[in-house]
């Protein structure tokens, strides 16, 4: 790969990355996808490239392999050198990249809420400990509760379970009425209604409660047992792993650095998922939360859109609209329930990184005077887990970032300092 | 491809399938904490996709090294801060 500038580039190799790469790929021009880990296929088909079980995954894996898009992997991007040309590191090294037109495929991640116990060693996000599992840890015959939200929690069981793991509860905090509006949302759209079918045909013989939610995690070096309600009741469980996780939240850090408008939450796009810088594209859950089957379509329509095949972009928008129903019916039923402010107590941990308690944040007015007074969100993590919890927890905004967006080492840094024109006076 | 590697951890040889992350290699291990916090407390992975920084290990002499989104490699000197 000695070329140093794509015509379009594509950050992020999950499926909306995978689709935008490919779609754009036929018009001809150069292509660039670069993801940070070392295979593609984001965190809903993580693993498909080394075991195949997902149809989709196969088939756009096959046409991104027919393709002639190069694929950077393993570089995370940190930083932008100046507009058209981005910064991404690896283990071995940095690269400049630079680009006419650029497409976000950056996905989401979970959203994780402070509760006693939390931070003990084997509590994990449900996509967490399900991502770690496809990457080679052993879950079998290992005691598992699944609990938090989102239509996530049903496949990560299903997975473990098939696994081997004992799935001793899977805990939803919805409750059963919004999942049942979910439920006939998905009436006109059978495939889906097949899915969540063949997910629970899986899971037979799992507990699964709806407006059950975790209080507490107990235990000493590690987790022993986790404490959950249920309408008004509480419970013990023993187990050696707790899956939980928050529904979703977007990965903005990479938009935002590069100057995209954020509306409610979300990379604000047009019809044809451009962003408010015109040769930036963003698609997939960047753009709100709903699946993976949005994210092909708009991963479609933004590859062809930044390369001017706009009749077959446009083919795609009925899709499209579709799905963005499913998307708001998914939010709807799964949104958090305020109760679940309360499961923080003075002492407990909200920010992971600098050891931040959530007394200490109670007392502070905004995100910015929390960085400034206890260091919350100025660890690695960049406030990536903290920041959600303290939005839900105090309707902070927590949309700012600096370069770089994720850690670099510093011959990375300063390879930019060389590289930038001189100021001169 | 071999279908297995040998790397080290804590000093400690182990056999991993090919593929594992180290994340994966520190659990097949027996190990359950990976650092420790700045106030000391014991920790271990939480996101599994690299965004939240608990999983940090030092391999072959490089600190603060993502476990989840390294892949072990024959050789490999992994340690954990426990």
């Amino acid at each position: 790969m000695n070329r140093q500038s794509w015509d379009i580039v594509v950050v992020g190799g999950g499926p909306a990355g995978m689709a935008a790469a490919t779609s754009a790929a036929e018009r001809g021009v150069s292509v660039l996808l670069i993801d940070d880990n070392s295979g593609l296929g984001g965190q809903i088909w993580r693993g498909e490239e080394a075991n195949p079980s997902v149809r989709e995954a196969q088939e756009w894996s096959k046409r991104l392999k027919s393709s002639t898009v190069e694929v950077l992997r393993g570089f995370r991007v940190f930083d932008q050198l100046r507009p058209g040309v981005i910064l991404a590191e690896s283990a071995d090294g940095m690269r400049e990249i630079g680009y006419s037109r650029l497409i976000l495929c950056t996905g989401a991640r979970e959203r994780f809420l402070p509760f006693p116990g939390w931070t003990l060693p084997n509590v994990m996000g449900a996509g967490g400990l399900q991502a770690l599992v496809k990457a080679g840890m052993p879950i079998r015959e290992k005691r598992v509760v699944v609990a938090g939200t989102g239509p996530l929690l049903l496949p990560v069981a299903a997975y473990l379970k098939r696994h081997g793991a004992r799935v001793k509860l899977i805990a939803e905090q919805a409750s059963r009425s919004s999942l049942l509006r979910f439920g006939n949302a998905l009436v006109g759209q059978p495939e889906k209604l097949v899915q969540a079918l063949k997910i629970f045909s899986a899971l037979i013989g799992v507990p699964y409660r709806t407006g059950c939610r975790p209080v507490e995690v107990k235990g000493d070096d590690r987790l022993r047992s986790i404490v959950l309600l249920c309408k008004g009741r509480r419970f013990e469980i023993e187990c050696d792993y707790l899956a939980c996780g928050f529904h979703l939240v977007p990965n903005l850090e990479l938009a935002l650095l590069l100057g995209c408008q954020i509306e409610s939450g979300v990379v604000a796009v047009n019809e044809m998922q451009q962003t408010s810088v015109a040769n930036i594209y963003c698609a997939g859950e960047p753009t709100g939360v709903g699946g993976v089957n949005l994210a092909i379509i708009e991963g479609q329509i933004a590859g062809f859109a930044a390369t001017r095949q706009t009749g077959k972009a446009q083919r795609l928008l009925p899709a499209r609209a579709r799905d963005h129903k499913f998307a708001r019916a998914l939010s709807e039923a799964f949104a958090v329930s305020p109760e679940l402010k309360q499961l923080a107590r003075p002492g407990t941990l909200v920010c992971r990184c600098e050891d931040v308690a959530f007394d200490r944040l109670a007392q502070c007015r905004n995100w910015r005077e929390a960085k400034l007074y206890t260091r919350c969100g100025m660890g690695p993590c960049q406030g990536r887990v903290c920041g959600a919890a303290t939005e839900f927890l105090f309707g902070w905004s927590t949309e700012s970032v600096r370069p770089p967006v994720f850690e670099a080492r510093v011959e990375s840094l300063m390879a930019k300092e060389v590289s930038e024109p001189e100021v001169r006076v | 491809m071999p279908e297995s590697l040998s790397i080290s951890l804590n000093g400690k040889q182990l056999t991993v399938p090919a593929g594992s992350t180290v994340a994966a290699a520190v659990f097949i291990g027996g190990h359950i904490s990976f650092r420790r916090s700045v106030s000391g407390e014991q920790r271990g992975p939480l996101c599994g996709m690299g965004i939240c920084f608990e999983c940090r290990v030092t391999v072959d002499g490089v600190p603060h090294v993502k476990s989840c989104q390294t892949l072990c490699k024959s050789g490999m000197q992994i340690s954990t801060d426990e």
